[in-house]
């Protein structure tokens, strides 16, 4: 029971016939897409992979497929769920090159999983154009693999970003200089942290405290408690999804008097908002996107419409141009053969809903890094060069 | 104690060719069915190694993800310092002695609170690994680079299965083995013919637990990014124990008769299920349970009594290792 | 004292969290691993009843535990009978429970994910502060707190002062003599299995108030469950209780002296220390 996502009757039928066996030219492009649908990090890929790959099939398929050599061809999607284990994954990822035989492969949800299959998707010689993996390796891990793209950007650059933003909004008199910083024990909380808390030294803050908390935290009233002991102007969390929420309703419980409230992952979900309503607004959080343009806008729009739930402010329209990229690729080579679109992708500038994308190195040099919650958007609030960046504001109270 | 007999031989030799008819899989095919082969060949090593010890004793231990991720930790941090083989005897070393510390203290425990006390221990040793990594270095995640492919991952874990096998068929042979015999009779008897319980339970736990720090070791390249979570997965204890229990832990090769079928059963549920796995997952083990009262094994017994009769049974259990 | 406040606030959760599991593992000797799914699909229901009908969560617990109770008592004719019958001896049954609810807890979760998907979920109710010797504490929390004393102590009384309940602590402690003395077993058994149930859903209602869930979490819950009842001694609502508090207060102790990376070391390492000392669990009897 493949999900088999084809607009049209016509080209599912000559899917049927090159399924089985038929000698006819093909007629479809076949693409695999391997990430949880459960385990740990089902509920962030249920968010951001997912549905934006959902809109790009439906979008393409609309537009009547992909224009390959003059010719359109559809995309049929063939999913498979990991169950959050990189076991699962790499026998997913071995099943769409060499059962399935698929033309493309969109890369799996998290960096630990991205890494585990990148020698693989790599053997196959496909391009593996990574989103969801936030990581400092992204230099090394291109060099590995000249395959491989990273989107999303370095987590140095998310700490240093956040040290320069608040070191700004302390110039601007919003805020002093002592911050509280904690962080989840795990692969992205501790990069940032090790990044973050020389970055707010440098930049002259007094980290008045600092803790980890496991993965699996669940509770969270020692840690605002003790944070709001210590009496900051600024609270800095590098948190996964469940601890951003379990952290802010307990910020706003404890009333914590911080004019500077940063917390990690998922604040850009517009689940965010709407669980922790006007105690949303002013909270600052990695990721953001340039809520003003059009393209954005109307990304939102859509997204709403075809996959009936809201895109996230930060990986979801970055998920998005990851595969209009590929389709540009593709596009460009006028064939799908997979070293032609990697050399397309090498070389090429694409116009995307995030703007321009040019790969510097396998890299994306120029990423939102934080956003903040005002009047209900999430606006990206400091990049590394993206520009169309808003002013941030203190926060003031949490209701 | 006695002389190899003409049965054992033709088991061993029965035994050989099928591992050697493994370890060509790859030159078959190299891409899924190799990684399939793999994560099969994973699960007999894994569940056959804690049969050794839960068959015999009857306990059901849940520390299993605890030594793979010793095991697979060894691997990530020492990988740029020492050469592998070294790494994997480490690896032995390492999960061999936590299984006699823990051995030592536990094995008093009867029952379900050596079970819990075992998951406690794998969720225990993750989180002291996470939080010294956390502390003390800049990353929680290893890289691990190596230029082993999937073949030889495989073919790793087949000869590691037969010296698991080889290591069980001596034991059973050994004054050890005929320890346990007694103890997993009865215990109360086996005290007081004067055979020290505690101490060969936990020369078998240790010997159980290296053989999986070893499993752990090996699978190390495959992951090529080793973090706790992945390391230490508590779903690999739950899913040894039951694929285990399910094929029989009456003899040493009886998990295998669980994790082949069900390996490959899960794996076509995934694959032509996959936005209702856990579902169809669920109903499908269900099913198993009351259809499969006493494992592949207790059926696979009551197919072959009625033809072979009981000489084929009673030489069944006199070689049962 | 704020430790002792918070810690107690958080050993509440983790009682109402375990009591279920305590009768049914106690009990009904089957050791649930589905325990944390029941949970987790008991917070979507007072999430969809909150959403769609305007029921508040606590109010809502009066349709769900109900409603859970009957679940519950259909899973267990259904599907544990035959594996009480056809156990040969407690061993057996415990395998052959583990297996049977690894199973259930699979279809719990695919129902949830089909339901529900796999996002995360969170609400607010009652989430203002209440301040405590000078600190502020969420209402939600304080509700749950109280809900479960209030449940404890009606479990307490239930099963001390009552016929019905003497009768379900007999089969705990031997079904087979319980037996002789004209306890009708299977029923107290399906009874025992389905009321605590229909604890758990209460307590997946209260926690839903303040925790975020997503369908993928019940385990987390589970192994909570398991180590508190293990170690509180397995079928003693007072020992629960007793294990549930400590972990509370030493969990929130670890995480303010020391380090809140190290709270599960602390909860397991309690858990190794109490078991050591007394392997039956606080209140638990030798096993005979």
């Amino acid at each position: 029971m493949k999900r088999r996502t084809l607009m049209k009757v016509a080209a599912a039928l000559v899917a049927g016939t090159m399924l089985t066996g038929g000698a006819m030219a093909q007629e479809v492009i076949r693409i695999g897409a391997s990430a949880p649908k459960t385990g740990p990090l089902a509920g962030g890929s249920a968010v951001t992979y997912w549905p934006a790959i959902a809109l790009w099939v439906s979008d393409v398929n609309g537009r009547g497929g992909i224009d390959v050599g003059g010719k359109k061809m559809m995309v049929e999607l063939i999913e498979y769920d990991d169950r959050t284990s990189n076991e699962e994954a790499i026998k997913n990822i071995q099943r769409l090159a060499t059962v399935d035989k698929v033309d493309f492969i969109i890369p799996p949800y998290g960096t630990g999983i991205n890494l585990a299959t990148a020698p693989l998707i790599a053997k196959y010689g496909y391009p593996h154009i990574a989103v969801t993996a936030v990581t400092d390796g992204v230099d090394e891990f291109a060099a590995r693999w000249p395959n491989s793209f990273w989107t999303l950007g370095t987590s140095s650059a998310f700490a240093v970003s956040l040290a320069e933003l608040l070191k700004g909004m302390r110039e601007g008199g919003l805020i002093n200089d002592k911050v509280a910083v904690v962080n989840v024990a795990d692969a992205f909380g501790i990069e940032l942290a090790n990044a973050g808390k020389p970055a707010l030294a440098e930049a002259g803050f007094d980290i008045v405290y600092e803790s980890s908390y496991p993965l699996t935290q669940q509770d969270f009233a020692p840690i605002i408690q003790a944070a709001k002991a210590a009496s900051p102007d600024s609270f800095v969390a590098f948190s996964y999804p469940g601890d951003t929420f379990g952290l802010t309703k307990e910020a706003a419980i404890a009333d914590l008097p911080v004019k500077a409230y940063y917390v990690g992952v998922a604040t850009a979900f517009p689940a965010f908002a709407g669980a922790n309503g006007p105690a949303a607004e002013g909270v600052l959080g990695a990721g953001g996107v340039n809520a003003n343009s059009d393209k954005i806008k109307d990304f939102i729009t859509r997204h709403n419409e075809v996959t009936g739930q809201a895109p996230d402010y930060w990986a979801s329209p970055v998920q998005y141009a990851s595969l209009e990229v590929l389709e540009q690729a593709i596009t460009r080579a006028g064939s799908l053969d997979k070293q032609a679109v990697i050399d397309q992708i090498h070389n090429g500038t694409f116009d995307t809903i995030m703007g321009e994308w040019t790969f510097d190195g396998n890299v994306i040099r120029k990423f939102w890094t934080v956003g903040q919650w005002q009047g209900g958007v999430f606006n990206g609030v400091a990049s590394t060069g993206v520009g169309g960046e808003v002013t941030p504001v203190a926060k003031s109270g949490w209701k | 104690m006695s002389a190899v007999t003409g049965n054992e031989w033709r088991i061993a030799i029965l035994g050989a060719l099928a591992l050697g008819a493994a370890a060509l899989i790859p030159l078959a095919d190299d891409g899924y069915y190799l990684s399939l082969s793999v994560n099969i060949a994973l699960y007999v090593v894994l569940c056959t190694a804690w049969t050794l010890f839960s068959g015999p004793t009857h306990y059901i231990s849940l520390a299993t993800a605890a030594f793979f991720g010793i095991g697979t930790y060894t691997v990530g941090l020492g990988i740029d310092a020492l050469p592998f083989a070294l790494l994997v005897a480490i690896a032995a070393v390492m999960a061999g002695l936590v299984a006699g510390l823990v051995g030592i203290a536990t094995l008093r425990l009867t029952g379900v609170y050596f079970v819990i006390f075992t998951l406690g221990l794998a969720e225990l040793v993750r989180q002291v690994v996470t939080w010294l990594q956390t502390n003390f270095t800049t990353s929680v995640g290893l890289y691990v680079f190596t230029d082993f492919t999937e073949t030889h991952i495989l073919w790793m874990l087949l000869a590691l299965a037969a010296v698991i096998y080889v290591t069980g068929w001596l034991i059973n042979r050994s004054r050890l083995g005929f320890a346990m015999r007694i103890i997993g009779n009865d215990e109360t008897v086996a005290r007081h013919v004067g055979i020290d319980v505690a101490r060969a339970k936990v020369i078998l736990f240790m010997i159980s637990g290296a053989f999986i720090g070893v499993t752990g070791a090996i699978m190390a390249p495959r992951f090529a990014y080793v973090e706790p979570p992945s390391a230490f997965n508590p779903l690999i204890s739950f899913q040894v124990v039951i694929m285990a229990l399910l094929g029989g832990t009456s003899r040493l090769w009886a998990p295998l008769l669980g994790v082949i079928p069900f390996t490959i059963l899960f794996d076509q549920v995934s694959a032509h299920f996959p936005n209702h796995t856990s579902l169809v997952m669920g109903i499908a083990f269900m099913a198993i349970v009351y259809l499969l009262p006493r494992g592949v094994v207790g059926l696979a017994r009551e197919l072959l009594r009625p033809k072979a009769g009981k000489r084929l049974v009673a030489a069944e259990e006199a070689t049962a290792p | 004292m704020d430790i002792l406040v918070t810690g107690t606030v958080l050993g509440g959760t983790y009682a109402l969290i375990a009591l279920g599991l305590t009768l049914q593992y106690g009990v009904a000797r089957i050791m649930n691993l589905a325990n944390g799914e029941n949970l987790v699909l008991a917070c979507f229901s007072a999430f969809w009843l909150l959403s769609t009908f305007a029921i508040n969560p606590v109010a809502g617990i009066l349709l769900i535990a109900p409603a859970a109770f009957l679940l519950n008592w259909l899973i267990y004719r259904l599907a544990m009978r035959p594996l009480v019958e056809r156990a040969k001896d407690r061993g057996q049954l415990e395998v052959d429970s583990i297996l049977a609810t690894f199973g259930l807890m699979f279809i719990f979760q695919g129902v949830m994910l089909l339901a529900f998907g796999g996002g995360y979920f969170t609400y607010n109710f009652l989430s203002e502060p209440v301040t405590i010797f000078g600190a502020n504490y969420g209402l939600n929390r304080l509700v749950a707190l109280g809900a479960a004393a209030l449940i404890a102590v009606c479990l307490w009384l239930f099963l001390y002062f009552t016929r019905y309940g003497t009768a379900i602590r007999a089969v705990a402690v031997d079904p087979a003599s319980a037996s002789l003395v004209a306890i009708d077993v299977p029923r107290a058994s399906a009874f025992a299995f389905a009321l605590g149930g229909a604890l758990t859903a209460a307590a997946g209602a209260l926690l839903s108030t303040f925790y975020t869930f997503d369908a993928s979490m019940g385990v987390i819950f589970t192994m909570k469950a398991l180590i508190i009842v293990i170690m509180g001694g397995v079928g003693d609502v007072r020992g629960a209780v007793l294990a549930a508090l400590m972990l509370g207060i030493a969990e929130t102790a670890v995480a303010v002296l020391v380090d809140p990376g190290l709270t599960l070391a602390a909860t397991y390492t309690l858990f190794i220390i109490v078991l050591l000392f007394r392997p039956q669990g606080m209140f638990g009897r030798k096993p005979a």
